[in-house]
């Protein structure tokens, strides 16, 4: 700053032909402005054309399952959003079991855990008998593997039966509840789903009349 | 640097031509004939042009790999097989790019651990350092996003839990995720991104950095094994009395350590290529399938340490807050140094000590990297991980009470 700057009636640099240095920092200012607010926008496009594609969000409509195809104490692995997605038919005996070891789980209220309503119960499904959830891992995404047999060697002779996922070795129950010790922190996440038909399964469609987010 | 290339005699005939229009002969001087680099360097002073080396290597043999690769979900698995069954020495092409992968790390650790011994990245060499620093990230990067392209099992759950890693940031995490990853999961587009990165955007990036690294370094000037600074005594000729020109005297030098280097790397090129499964692991040779996670997953031994600090902590997002934590502890080393020394020789024996420990930290969380998870290689992850960040944190204080020794006024040097 000058001090020829502001409203000076003699000496200013108009008349003078100094420089006006407040002018030309001003501008200097302005224009640097302008280029980076157009550089921010031109961004955009290279930005924007990393997400999921028109045709990547057409693949990942919702599925449908036959559950009647499932025996007790089985379950199966699809493919939805390119996750896998395990449908476990479970027994009574196994739907009973999950009451009988909230004391070792991080989260056994599904709390902080993600799934829809409907799932956010006990046995952290819309039927009881049948679970629902994203198998990859909440840790960083390795799919767990099924060891529903309880009184595991290498997990444990409290072992209730459950998921173990081979990478960091974190240790899921029968509705995909996380053990302490895990180094996952939250339980399997469930996607929305619904049952159209006594039979069929629709996963990625919500219980309610609207469709999947 | 520049500035005084009028001193240059005038040369006759095309290279008088050239001169006049490219600064050649100056340009040579500057950086090699007349760029004057400590006499006192040693074995640990091979590993900044032997990562030279590499550098040019994985370009050349990358270029080629370019020419028969196939990207894509369907193909990339396919046309490597191809590259290592049908393309003439094509085999030879790929395990000279995957050893180079491995040797690249290998030297650059070295060369890190070089400046830790000498204190190179103590003033005035702390923008070196940081160079330095971008150049070893973008290292990760580029290894990390090359490893997904041959779309082996390892592969595609390799960049599963890397990208993942993205999604414990709070908040913007899982956006972000599918952002990376242009799909709802590792996909096609993922592939596809990566393969642009990894031969175009990264190794235009590591050149730049490599540029001003070096440009960086000959401001300063080379650290040495004393970490005595040569351009406070010069000669009558305005040159340092410690310093010999760079050409001849140490590109002959490099020259039999680029040799040597050779020779060892050409042993695992053609006898041990994939370094019984730590150079190539024994799970990429499946192709990648979203359906099943193989039963160990690690990644390549030059992430191991990290890995296993983020394994070490029982909870994600602090996990992979440490695993960043400790790149950022690195980047911050010239300013947690606080010894007046800046070589190990004059230093004193709690240095010596701390860097000791921090060494073996670091190899043992790179072995425990690689193994299963057990409730023991828990624990000494977590040992091991509390010595890594202790080597850091406590630095500001030990460095201050080491006692060092006397530093001597020039580089101590015996006539061969």
């Amino acid at each position: 700053m000058s001090d020829h700057s502001g409203a000076a009636p003699h000496g200013s640099p108009e008349t003078t032909g100094a420089v006006d240095e407040s002018r030309r920092s001003f501008l200097t200012f302005a224009t640097a402005a302008t280029g980076a607010i157009g550089a921010a926008f031109g961004a955009v496009p290279f930005i924007a054309s990393w997400s999921p594609s028109e045709r990547a969000r057409a693949l990942g409509a919702p599925i449908e399952v036959d559950v009647t195809k499932i025996d007790p104490g089985q379950m199966v692995t699809l493919t939805w959003r390119k996750q896998a997605i395990y449908v476990v038919h479970r027994t009574p005996e196994m739907v009973a079991k999950l009451a009988g070891h909230d004391g070792d789980l991080k989260d056994p209220g599904s709390a902080s855990s993600e799934q829809p309503d409907y799932a956010k119960n006990a046995a952290r499904a819309a039927k009881d008998q049948f679970l629902v959830v994203i198998g990859n891992c909440t840790h960083l995404g390795c799919l767990p593997k099924t060891r529903f047999e309880p009184n595991q060697p290498e997990l444990g002779t409290d072992w209730p039966g459950g998921f173990f996922c081979p990478c960091h070795g974190s240790k899921f129950d029968m509705a995909g509840r996380v053990f302490n010790g895990s180094p996952a922190s939250v339980n399997l996440r469930i996607p929305p789903y619904s049952f159209s038909n006594d039979s069929t399964l629709v996963i990625g469609k919500d219980d309610v009349a609207q469709g999947a987010a | 640097m520049a500035g005084d290339h009028d001193k240059l005699p005038a040369r006759p005939g095309f290279m008088g031509w050239l001169n006049k229009r490219l600064p050649v002969d100056a340009f040579l001087k500057d950086h090699l004939t007349d760029y004057y680099a400590p006499k006192n360097f040693n074995f640990w002073y091979f590993f900044g042009s032997l990562a030279l080396l590499v550098l040019v290597m994985q370009l050349l043999t990358g270029i080629f790999l370019t020419m028969h690769y196939k990207v894509g979900e369907m193909t990339a698995f396919d046309s490597v097989e191809y590259i290592m069954r049908e393309v003439p020495y094509g085999w030879l092409l790929r395990y000279l790019h995957s050893t180079g992968a491995s040797a690249f790390f290998i030297v650059v650790y070295l060369h890190m651990f070089r400046a830790f011994l000498y204190g190179s990245y103590k003033q005035p060499r702390e923008l070196l350092w940081l160079f330095g620093m971008v150049i070893y990230l973008a290292l990760m990067a580029e290894a990390f996003m090359g490893y997904v392209l041959p779309w082996g099992n390892m592969s595609f759950w390799g960049a599963q839990v890397i990208v993942n890693l993205f999604g414990t940031i709070p908040v913007v995490g899982p956006g972000l995720v599918e952002w990376i990853r242009g799909d709802y999961g590792i996909a096609d587009a993922t592939l596809n991104r990566f393969f642009s990165l990894h031969v175009v955007a990264v190794p235009l990036v590591l050149l730049l950095l490599v540029t001003l690294h070096l440009v960086a370094l000959h401001e300063v000037g080379s650290n040495n094994p004393d970490g005595v600074e040569i351009k406070g005594k010069k000669g009558a000729n305005g040159k340092p009395l410690d310093g010999i020109p760079f050409h001849p005297y140490y590109t002959l030098k490099d020259i039999v350590g680029v040799g040597v280097f050779l020779m060892l790397f050409c042993v695992v090129v053609f006898f041990v290529p994939t370094f019984g499964g730590i150079f190539l692991e024994h799970a990429n040779f499946d192709m990648a399938n979203p359906m099943s996670t193989p039963d160990h997953i690690a990644p390549v031994w030059y992430f191991t340490p990290f890995y296993a600090i983020l394994r070490a902590v029982p909870d994600q997002q602090l996990g992979a807050l440490a695993m960043a934590l400790s790149l950022v502890c690195l980047v911050l080393v010239p300013w947690l140094d606080r010894s007046p020394v800046k070589s190990t020789r004059y230093r004193g024996w709690i240095w010596k000590t701390a860097l000791a420990l921090f060494v073996i930290s670091f190899i043992g969380l790179g072995y425990i990297g690689l193994k299963a998870p057990s409730p023991l290689f828990t624990l000494m992850g977590r040992v091991f991980s509390v010595m890594y960040f202790a080597f850091f944190v406590l630095m500001p204080w030990y460095t201050k009470i080491d006692p060092v020794k006397p530093v001597p006024e020039r580089v101590t040097y015996e006539k061969h």
